[in-house]
């Protein structure tokens, strides 16, 4: 098998299972075994975009949420890795934290949201910081594993050289820890996408958490799917992004 | 007292090394007194049971760890720390799995600082010394055992050390691979004129690759015994048939049995104090 086929033998295989779950629902709705007041037939899901567009500003309403999910990634790449390799480096921090960390991690933060609303008013930096903090503990965890994962040889390579600090840091721990940190950076921003949408869901500020929330209300179904597809597409975009970046840092350090 | 003398080179000299760790009052002593050199172009050999402190005594001299007493010293400089002018291959895979061959061959050129062009060209050449040549984009995933461990070895040399020092480096291999990859070593060794110290626990590779094999007691780690092995050079993996060779196999494991007897006996009494 070439090396082109390779890649795109995946592809075709998922894009066929999406269009047969696609056509088997349209034909299990139509035959009335899922009820279409439940589950709109997918053919209305796709034809409500043209009111997504026409009516309902969700081009602007996707970039709102997707660069909230853009500024709480900034913020957990910056944070979370600085914090998962605090923790590494020193071990008084990591005996100090890491359980209160992983107690984080399974806390409800987006509960909170009214303290966040006192806190940053309403608006996009209220849902920026609750989605930040809740994803934060995933990314601080998976960076401390990553680093301390790193095979104790790589390190004896580097110091046998006489590599200084910053080149062992640059050259052999931080790639070794890289997949690892974007495990981390994905599961991040996996949370942080849930945590945004559920708080403009919540506060009604904008984004597609506020479209699906309007259009569940209205009980426009076909156009709260389709909303919700544009949710997906957000999530599959920094998907893709992150799998982008994490290939260009390989190659650079 | 280190249990024999060895003449002083010039090149590595080893004088009273001692390591122990552990507790002041009731440290653990991984070698002591330990004195040996190595002469330049010569692969000596260290083998010793599981346990008497062969890789704690070639961190050591790699500089890789400190607190030790006595002296290491390299063309008459004292080594106390990590050196360019030492190389070093671990029994641990060791390739940079997120690096190419190539890539993995230049780590150490790039640390230093070389120019592009001139990392380039080193390391198309010490990839072709380890017969590697047509692998350069391959990442060590793509390889076997035995080629991840001809990177390790072609960026030991890359910097072009003055000695190599090689902890175990076959260890996790098959017997055959071992033996070829023994083979390769010679060439490369023949070629450059590589001084070499070896750490292995067997047998066959420490006759078929030294000049002289040190052998070393179990803990606290001593030389016991120094062996010139006068096998021709160059040597093949053939003479692994000879009669001199299972001689020197045999002259070696005589000194080797009653310490790894011992090192077995402590270790199987440690075991049932754990059960206990």
């Amino acid at each position: 098998m070439s090396v082109r086929s390779t890649k795109l033998v995946p592809i075709a295989i998922g894009l066929t299972t999406v269009f047969v779950v696609i056509l088997l629902l349209e034909f299990l709705i139509s035959v009335d075994i899922i009820d279409r007041f439940l589950m709109p037939p997918p053919s209305d899901v796709f034809g409500a975009f043209g009111r997504l567009f026409a009516q309902e500003n969700v081009v602007n309403r996707f970039f709102v949420t997707a660069g909230e999910t853009l500024a709480a990634g900034f913020l957990l790449a910056i944070f979370g890795v600085a914090g998962g390799a605090l923790l590494f480096r020193f071990t008084i921090l990591r005996s100090a934290y890491e359980t209160w960390i992983a107690a984080l991690a399974a806390a409800p933060v987006v509960l909170s949201y009214p303290l966040f609303l006192v806190i940053a008013g309403r608006g996009s930096a209220t849902v920026i910081l609750v989605a930040f903090l809740a994803a934060l503990p995933a990314v601080i965890l998976k960076t401390l594993e990553g680093f301390s994962q790193t095979p104790g040889v790589y390190v004896l390579v580097g110091k046998s050289l006489n590599a200084s600090r910053w080149q062992i840091f640059s050259k052999v721990m931080f790639p070794a820890a890289l997949p690892s940190i974007f495990v981390g950076l994905r599961l991040g921003l996996l949370f942080a996408m849930l945590n945004i949408v559920g708080v403009e869901f919540l506060i009604n500020t904008g984004g597609l958490g506020q479209l699906v929330n309007e259009l569940s209300e209205r009980y426009d179904l076909a156009a709260t799917y389709a909303a919700i597809l544009c949710v997906i597409l957000v999530s599959v975009l920094f998907f893709t992004a992150s799998e982008w970046l994490e290939r260009r840092l390989r190659r650079v350090t | 007292m280190a249990l024999i003398d060895m003449p002083v080179s010039n090149f590595l000299n080893v004088q009273n090394l001692g390591m122990r760790f552990g507790e002041s009052d009731d440290p653990i002593i991984a070698i002591d007194d330990v004195s040996f050199s190595v002469s330049e172009g010569e692969v000596v050999s260290i083998i010793g049971p599981s346990g008497c402190g062969k890789s704690t005594l070639l961190n050591a001299i790699g500089g890789l760890i400190s607190g030790f007493e006595g002296a290491v010293s390299l063309s008459g400089e004292a080594i106390n720390g990590p050196h360019p002018s030492i190389g070093m291959v671990f029994q641990e895979e060791s390739a940079f799995p997120w690096r190419s061959v190539l890539e993995n061959v230049i780590f150490p050129l790039e640390i230093s600082g070389m120019a592009k062009n001139e990392r380039l060209e080193r390391a198309h050449h010490f990839i072709s010394l380890v017969g590697l040549d047509g692998f350069e984009q391959r990442y060590p995933s793509e390889l076997s055992g035995g080629m991840r461990q001809r990177v390790a070895i072609a960026r030991a040399l890359a910097h072009e050390p003055k000695i190599l020092l090689m902890d175990e480096p076959f260890a996790a291999l098959d017997e055959q691979t071992r033996i070829l990859l023994g083979e390769s070593i010679l060439n490369i060794q023949q070629a450059l004129g590589q001084t070499i110290l070896l750490i292995t626990h067997n047998l066959t590779e420490a006759v078929q690759l030294s000049d002289r094999v040190l052998v070393m007691t179990y803990r606290p780690g001593q030389i016991k015994t120094e062996i010139g092995i006068e096998l021709p050079r160059p040597r093949s993996s053939e003479i692994l048939a000879s009669d001199a060779f299972g001689h020197y196999v045999a002259q070696i494991w005589g000194y080797l049995r009653e310490e790894a007897g011992r090192g077995m006996h402590q270790a199987d009494r440690k075991s049932e104090n754990i059960k206990k």
